[in-house]
């Protein structure tokens, strides 16, 4: 102990002599240990809500068009959806004895871009939704706030509020006559649900009977999107707010099943997607070639397609973390060169510390250390700035915000990083050392 | 008299141990406590390497060198290492301070390595009677020669020990200070209770020792 207290005082008193090369190595090892931690910790979140948010989501239905898209927009809700279907149309679908739930979702609309979503209480269920103030809706344009929502929007029980076409904040105009009301606030499940406003398939489709023109999702024309513009205005004739005496929160059936409306003018009111539970197994065979049988719909699996996006950005990410490495690497062996040379202008003070009592343990351990120093600096350095980054990305792109993406966490990745890099540092300093222990021969003191 | 330092028909290698170098024979020497010795001899002659011979720093041959009663020759390496850093001093001739470290962190880091406690107010003291006692947060490049050479002699005496090994300290100095130098080791070395070995091929300060051996060329 004694010794390892006498090697440290001589390894820092060594590295403050040398102050910018000594700023310079930190400075570069933490770079390197900074960017790979902050591509760990972006991606770990985003895999693990992406992961979280599709959980028991088998496939997505929506409108014809590219099946990322459709399940960005309807499980992640970080993108604009395909178009809409007719509710009509999917009904036939997803009374399948293959589909055990198929919770229906009506996009277009938000609230200081928080989007307001028309669905059916199953969707509560997806993410293990508990209310934790109010209670549920029980009627059209009653809305329900996951815990994000209701702490960016500053509303609470009680509280009305206008939505406005479009799902990005500040987006067109606003369904004046119909407010919102504030009923339940949900608690915070770490989701995508906290991040959205909740109401009734039926407030949706009200809200777009009454408004003109009424584009429930501010998607490009796609095939299906064909339906979107006017379709999606079902004339029911109600007055604003009415009530509707038929299903209009798409209760469940027994079978646990969207109840669909049974009179002509539902037959054209339009939904964004379907998110479906199989009933089976082996419905993932054959279902989904079924749904994209149809001209309108197309179906999207969640799993596959979250396999083929971090395909895709995991180039990016691999090439990112290639030049993370190499910056390590060089920070390596500008430690590796900075002791090597530091040992030159050092021969004498080496032989001194042997003719000192200094056991040759204390001379390699002393060498060891200015490593090791090096090294721990450079991972402190590297998690400030690893996590800082994560953190200031996280705020401020809009979609790591919708990811709920952030900086202050920790993943036992990060675990394997430290080490990785001290390891590099530390195996940085072994040949210094050997040549320390070489060298410290008191002949040399005569020699100069 | 009490043998501080006893040698006898010990060999090695000159300037190292490279087995390539010249074998040279040392002469055979009895050094009893308190008196101070000088080895009076030519470059080259090995004055040197009997020093280091004698701190355990020089891989020997043949012979017997004893420290204190202690086998120099078979002690293990740490041993030799223990004792030089508790028993010993030096003052070579460049006088190698730590860079690095500041006089007080120099005279601190000699007590560590002698595995003692660091002892504050007998550094103060020490340097307090070489006079560079306010030099002690100073790092050696801002001390003039003078002053570093004083600071190598705290540095010797910080461990309290009973031999004091100083290997041509006065070759780059002046009359004047050669006799300052020589002087400054005698008498610390009178006042810590020290036996002074000094190695020199000097003969300005052969008139200082009672006990000269004479060491002739290699």
């Amino acid at each position: 102990m004694n010794q390892l207290a006498t090697a440290f005082s001589i390894a820092a008193a060594y590295l403050r002599e040398k102050k910018l090369a000594t700023a310079l190595n930190v400075l570069l090892l933490g770079l390197g240990v900074g960017t790979i931690i902050a591509l760990v910790l972006l991606l770990a979140q985003a895999e693990d809500r992406m992961e979280r948010d599709s959980a028991g989501i088998d496939l997505v239905i929506g409108a014809k068009g590219s099946p990322m898209q459709i399940i960005l927009s309807s499980i992640f809700q970080v993108d604009i959806p395909t178009g809409n279907i007719l509710a009509a149309d999917a009904a036939p679908i997803i009374s399948s004895p293959m589909v055990k739930r198929a919770v229906p979702l009506a996009l277009g609309d938000s609230y200081k871009g928080f989007r307001i979503v028309g669905t059916s209480k199953d969707y509560l269920h997806l993410y293990q939704g508990k209310v934790a103030g109010g209670r549920l809706w029980e009627k059209p344009l009653e809305a329900v706030l996951g815990a994000d929502a209701a702490r960016g929007t500053g509303l609470g029980v009680g509280a009305e509020f206008v939505g406005t076409h479009g799902l990005a904040e500040g987006g067109g105009s606003e369904h004046g006559d119909h407010p919102y009301i504030v009923v339940g606030v949900l608690a915070s499940s770490g989701t995508v649900m906290d991040r959205l406003i909740l109401t009734d398939l039926t407030s949706v489709w009200e809200l777009h009977e009454h408004t003109s023109p009424p584009a429930m999702a501010s998607a490009p024309s796609t095939p299906a999107k064909q339906n979107t513009a006017k379709d999606v205005n079902h004339q029911h004739g109600d007055k604003p707010g009415n009530k509707h005496d038929h299903a209009h929160d798409a209760k469940p059936t027994p079978a646990g099943k969207v109840d669909d409306h049974e009179h002509g003018e539902d037959k054209k009111r339009e939904v964004t997607a379907y998110l479906i539970q199989y009933a089976t197994p082996l419905a993932a065979v054959s279902f989904p070639r079924a749904v994209n049988a149809s001209s309108a719909m197309q179906a999207a699996s969640p799993a596959l397609e979250s396999a083929r996006l971090f395909q895709l950005v995991g180039v990016g990410v691999t090439a990112l973390k290639g030049f993370a490495v190499v910056m390590m690497v060089c920070a390596g062996l500008g430690i590796f060169i900075g002791l090597m040379n530091a040992l030159d202008e050092r021969r004498a003070d080496l032989a001194l510390l042997r003719v000192l009592g200094a056991s040759p343990t204390v001379v390699v351990l002393s060498t060891l250390l200015q490593g090791a120093i090096l090294g721990i600096l450079g991972v402190i350095l590297g998690l400030i700035i690893g996590h800082v980054t994560a953190d200031w990305i996280g705020q401020t792109y809009a979609a790591s915000q919708r990811l709920a993406i952030g900086g202050r966490i920790w993943i036992t990745q990060e675990w394997s990083i430290i080490g990785g890099a001290l390891l590099l540092a530390l195996v940085a300093s072994l040949m210094p050392a050997w040549r320390a222990y070489r060298d410290a021969t008191p002949e040399l003191l005569a020699a100069r | 008299m009490d043998t501080l330092v006893f040698m006898e028909d010990v060999t090695c290698r000159y300037g190292g141990n490279a087995s390539a170098r010249p074998r040279i024979a040392l002469p055979n020497i009895n050094v009893t406590r308190g008196n101070h010795t000088l080895l009076l001899g030519p470059s080259g002659s090995g004055k040197t390497t009997l020093i280091n011979c004698i701190a355990g720093l020089q891989v020997v041959q043949s012979g017997r060198i004893e420290v204190a009663g202690a086998d120099m020759v078979s002690m293990s390496i740490r041993n030799r290492d223990q004792l030089r850093g508790t028993m010993i001093g030096m003052v070579m001739q460049r006088l190698h301070l730590i860079s690095a470290m500041t006089i007080r962190a120099n005279l601190q880091l000699a007590q560590r390595l002698a595995s003692r406690r660091v002892d504050n107010p007998l550094i103060e003291r020490l340097t307090e009677a070489l006079g560079i006692v306010d030099k002690l947060d100073r790092f050696p490049h801002q001390l003039s020669q003078g002053e570093s050479q004083r600071a190598a002699i705290a540095r010797a005496l910080v461990n309290k020990p009973a031999l004091l090994l100083a290997d041509e300290p006065t070759s780059a100095l002046d009359d004047k200070n050669c006799s300052a130098a020589i002087s400054l080791l005698l008498d610390q070395a009178e006042s810590h209770g020290a036996t002074l070995i000094v190695a020199t091929h000097d003969d300005r300060i052969k008139s200082r020792f009672a006990n000269i051996v004479l060491l002739g060329a290699a």
